[in-house]
This record gives C-alpha cells, sequence and structure tokens, in this order.
C-alpha cells in the first residue's frame, strides 16, 4: 500500500503510459523512412539511412495533395464562418439584456445534445434539394451548425466576464456598438476565440463520416475521407502506407507540441463548460 | 434621448449579430433532427417519402431479421460502454492522479497523455491494423518471439478477439481525455483539506479514498455521461476496421453501423430501407437522451451525498 502512493509508482505509471502512446507513433514515422522490402525483413530497425522514395509516391499517386487543399478549404471555411457568428452572437447573449434572452440561450443550449449522426439522412435529403451535396459549402455549413452551439456559449461566457464600464467608456467616447465591439472587447475575448477554434477545427479537420456521406466527387474528397481509399489501393505498399499516415498525422501533432496548452483547453472546453 | 439612441441601436444589432449563427443552427440541425423523427412514420422507397406508415417500421425493426440484428448491437454496445467505464476510466483517474503528484515533469506526461486524442480515428484506426497484422505487425511479431506462437493471432479477424481489441484502440486514443478532466477535478480541490488530513496523521490511500475520490464526484458525472453518449453511438472505429457490416461476422457490430446500413444500404445488404433505419435512429436518440437524463440527475444526487 505504501508503495502503491510513492513517487517512484507514479512515476512508473508514467513513464510506461508515455511508452505505450509513443512507440507506435514512432514506429509509424520510423517505419515511413523504410524500403517496403527492408521494413518486410526486419521490421524493428531504426532508419538510418532514411528513404524518402515512400513520401514521394505518396505525394505524386495519392492524390494527396488535392485531398489536403479539400480538408483545408472545409475546415478553414467552417472555422471562419464558425468564428464569425460565435463572436456576433456570444456578444449578444454575453453582453445585453433583452426579452427572449433565456429563451434563445436554451435554444443555443439544446443544440449541444443533438447528435449530428442522427439527423444525417434528412440532412442528406435537404442538402441534396438544395444542391449542397457534393460540395465544399454543404460541409461547411453543417460543420458549422454542428459547432456553432458549443462555440456561441463558450463565447458568450467570455464576453460576460469582461467588466461592464468598459462598455460605458466607449458609447460614452461616441463609440458605435460595431465599434465597441470590433475595437474594445474583440481584443479581449482573443483566449476565447482560440478555444473556440481549436474545439471545432480538430473535430472537422479529423472527421471522415460527413464527407464518406456528403461527397462522391473524388476531386473533392478530404485527407480522412481520402486516406480510406488510399489504404485500399495500396494495400501491399507498407512504405507507402506508413509515409501516408505520417503525413496526414503530421500537420496537427507539430501544431499540438507549439500550442498544446490551447489545444487541451480547446478540446475539454465541451466538457467543463458546465 | 441619447440613451433611447443606444437602445435603438442595439435592437438593430442585437439581430444583425444572432441572426445568422441561428439560421445555420436551425436549417442544418434542428429542421433535419425534427424531421428524422416524422421518417420513422413513412413508408420508403430509396429516398423516396411513401404513404404514412404507422409503427409498422418499428414493428419491422422488431421482427426478423432486424430483430437479432440490433439485440446483437445493442448488445455490443452495453459491453463496450461497461468495458470503457471500468477500464478506461480507472485508468485514466490512475494516470491523473500521478501526474497530480509528480509536479517535475508533469507538463512533458501530460502532452504525452494527450495526444492520441488530437489523432483522427482514421489514423488511429489504420496505425493498429498495422500493428497487429496478423504475418507482419510488431505485436504478432512480438508475442512470437516470447516463445509463444499461438499468442500471435489475427486480433481484429476473429470473432472472439475482435470486439475487444477495438476496445484496447479505443482505450489507446481516449484515456488522456478523462485523465485530463480527472487532473482538473484534482487540481480545483483546495490543499487545505490534503494538508489537514495529512497532519492528523492520514495515510495517502485513506486521504484518496476519502477525500480526494468523493471530491472528483463532478468530474466522474461529466465523464460517464461522455461515455454513456459516445459508446451507444459508437461508428468510426468500428467502422474503419470492421466496414459497416461489423466484420468480421458481425462481432463488431454497433447500433449505429446497424443505422447506417439501414440508411444507405451495403455491400451485403444492398438497397437502403429509410424507414426502418429512422426507426432505428429515433431507438437510438432515446437510449442516448434518457439514459443522460436519467444518469446526470443520479450522478449529480450522488455528488451532493458525497
Amino acid at each position: 500500500m505504501k508503495l502503491m502512493f510513492s513517487k517512484t509508482f507514479f512515476r512508473a505509471v508514467l513513464i510506461f503510459n508515455a511508452f505505450a502512446i509513443l512507440i507506435p507513433v514512432l514506429f509509424i514515422f520510423n517505419s515511413s523512412l523504410r524500403e517496403t522490402s527492408d521494413f518486410a525483413l526486419t521490421p524493428f530497425k531504426l532508419a538510418t539511412d532514411p528513404a524518402w522514395s515512400n513520401f514521394a509516391s505518396v505525394w505524386q499517386d495519392g492524390d494527396f495533395a488535392i485531398y489536403l487543399k479539400n480538408s483545408l478549404i472545409v475546415t478553414g471555411g467552417s472555422l471562419i464562418l464558425i468564428i464569425i457568428c460565435a463572436l456576433g452572437a456570444g456578444f449578444v447573449l454575453g453582453r445585453y439584456e433583452f426579452r427572449g434572452h433565456s429563451l434563445i440561450m436554451a435554444f443555443v443550449l439544446s443544440g449541444m445534445l443533438i447528435p449530428a449522426k442522427l439527423a444525417i439522412l434528412p440532412l442528406f435529403i435537404q442538402l441534396k434539394w438544395m444542391n449542397l451535396l457534393d460540395s465544399h459549402l454543404g460541409l461547411i455549413l453543417v460543420y458549422a451548425a454542428g459547432a456553432l452551439p458549443a462555440a456561441i456559449f463558450i463565447m458568450s461566457g467570455f464576453f460576460r466576464t469582461l467588466p461592464a464600464d468598459l462598455d460605458n467608456a466607449a458609447r460614452i467616447d461616441g463609440a458605435s456598438e460595431f465599434q465597441l465591439l470590433r475595437r474594445v472587447l474583440m481584443p479581449l475575448v482573443r483566449p476565447g476565440m482560440a478555444i473556440v477554434a481549436i474545439y471545432s477545427a480538430i473535430p472537422i479537420w479529423n472527421d471522415f463520416f460527413l464527407p464518406l456521406v456528403f461527397l462522391q466527387d473524388p476531386e473533392k474528397k478530404t485527407i480522412m475521407q481520402g486516406l480510406t481509399m488510399f489504404f485500399g489501393q495500396y494495400s501491399s505498399q507498407w512504405g507507402v502506407l506508413f509515409a501516408g499516415l505520417t503525413m496526414a498525422a503530421l500537420p496537427l501533432i507539430v501544431l499540438y507540441l507549439v500550442l498544446s496548452e490551447q489545444f487541451i483547453k480547446g478540446l475539454t472546453a465541451g466538457a467543463v463548460k458546465g | 434621448m441619447k440613451l433611447s439612441g443606444i437602445k435603438r441601436e442595439q435592437r438593430k444589432f442585437r439581430w444583425l449579430l444572432l441572426t445568422p449563427g441561428l439560421l445555420i443552427i436551425v436549417i442544418f440541425t434542428s429542421v433535419p433532427a425534427l424531421t428524422t423523427l416524422s421518417y420513422a412514420f413513412f413508408k420508403w422507397e430509396g429516398f423516396v417519402r411513401g404513404s404514412w406508415a404507422g409503427f409498422e417500421n418499428f414493428e419491422r425493426l422488431f421482427s426478423f431479421p432486424f430483430r437479432d440484428q440490433f439485440l446483437m448491437a445493442l448488445r455490443h454496445n452495453t459491453l463496450v460502454f461497461i468495458a470503457i467505464m471500468v477500464i478506461q476510466t480507472s485508468l485514466g483517474l490512475l494516470i491523473a492522479y500521478a501526474l497530480f503528484n509528480l509536479k517535475r515533469g508533469q507538463r512533458f506526461f501530460r502532452t504525452v497523455t494527450f495526444l492520441p486524442v488530437i489523432f483522427s480515428l482514421v489514423i488511429v484506426g489504420y496505425m493498429w491494423q498495422i500493428m497487429l497484422d496478423p504475418y507482419y505487425g510488431p505485436i504478432n511479431m512480438i508475442l512470437g518471439d516470447l516463445g509463444q506462437p499461438v499468442w500471435a493471432k489475427a486480433w481484429l479477424g476473429d470473432t472472439a478477439t475482435a470486439l475487444p481489441t477495438l476496445v484496447f484502440i479505443n482505450l489507446w486514443r481516449w484515456v488522456g481525455f478523462p485523465a485530463i478532466i480527472f487532473l482538473a477535478g484534482l487540481n480545483a480541490i483546495s490543499t487545505d483539506y490534503i494538508e489537514a488530513a495529512r497532519i492528523d496523521g492520514a495515510s495517502e490511500g485513506k486521504i484518496f479514498r476519502k477525500i480526494l475520490f468523493p471530491l472528483l464526484a463532478p468530474s466522474m458525472t461529466i465523464i460517464t455521461i461522455l461515455t454513456f453518449i459516445g459508446a451507444y453511438e459508437w461508428f468510426d472505429l468500428p467502422y474503419i476496421l470492421g466496414g459497416s457490416n461489423g466484420s468480421p461476422a458481425g462481432s463488431t457490430d454497433t447500433l449505429a453501423l446497424m443505422f447506417y446500413r439501414l440508411s444507405f444500404g451495403s455491400i451485403d445488404s444492398g438497397a437502403n430501407e429509410v424507414g426502418v433505419g429512422s426507426a432505428l435512429g429515433v431507438i437510438i436518440f432515446t437510449i442516448v437522451g434518457v439514459g443522460a437524463a436519467v444518469g446526470s440527475k443520479l450522478l449529480r444526487r450522488r455528488e451532493v451525498e458525497m
């Protein structure tokens, strides 16, 4: 029992956990730099003489560049839409008192409870009818609708914590409501915007379900959806598969290592907002 | 005069700012969610709506051949919920407690622990498919080299091990999430309680059981509810690794996979059954909604008692 609560035991738990997490990831990275034939003979060998040919094959044959570009468009477009709408709605709900305020707040909160996956059929038919099927815009609107309730809720919380004197001072100085939001309050809610951005962007970037259902045109597919096709195509060329996985994972890993605090706050924001 | 000018400006501005966001939510979330309920009560020919069907779709869901599929999928979801709650949550708590007690190096270990949570499930799924490959996968090679060739097997291809393997992969991807929530919960507890107990001579084990664990009740509530919702809507990982039919032989089938097959058809079962699929959707939504509501009520009461 004493041992259970010793520093040595805790350190052992964390070191074991770190190995369990890092070894598969490093194994994939390492193998992506080795020829498939070489890998088949000795899977566990450091790539001391890195072979970049796998990455070259991915870039040339895999339509990877197109998928990557599409994912950037969809994620970036959704993010811009979400931030603009959440800033506006969050400002109004966080700073204004008016009739219907709590009703709108309740509506926004209820939006967080609806699982988008179960509404997929009507959404599919509706998008078809609106001519938004097989389009990036359709996907962007659906992602925005999914992320907005939490985004508005988080933003309104950030706006609410700012002192009311700010508004009055700005108004006395003759600022319009728009100038108040744009020049005075917006710079102060930047941390909230960062949380909303990460909270929304990561699941959108990582998603493969909505593209699977809504996109047919190979020219429009996103990176994670593309990866599933890629795996069918190159099932025997392990080196290429490793390189594909590495290229799909690397952008987020690098961002995460730079901004790990914001990532952790952003991705757990949905859980601790209460 | 001045004040009423501001009020008027605010009123105009209010709707200008609120409308875009609310409209997007209404059109792309509320309307489809409400229509999905109505779909379950109509006959369907492909994606074309037919006549009123009453409860016929529900009756079909609960008769051959859908009934057996439904019950098996429900059983899998329930097993997965229990397994995740027991294994993933306790491991998450252990990691959180270890992080809480180790100030030196905490930042590094915390960053590593949360790393898999940022990965797409597509990447996680394929990564483990390679790791667990029966012939070239490193895991089986290590197990075979340990002198026990019987330990090496097609983990994802065997009906007995496929579902537990998926739970394991889910654990690898998600354990950092409860760990970080618990860590935040532990950090929110006033150190005065812990110091006072230590001065009174309480052992670390007793402090954990009698003080820390009860005060973690709110974190436990959040994790239980999120795990419940996630387990009964489990789709991505089983789809990526077992396809829409829950291979091998339906051993990884879940309610959400069945819903997907019914909605959009599959290679095996052919044409889609939008009506029956929507009926299943209503049932999944009810399970998740009622479960989460009742669960959070019970757990909140437990928070107060503890």
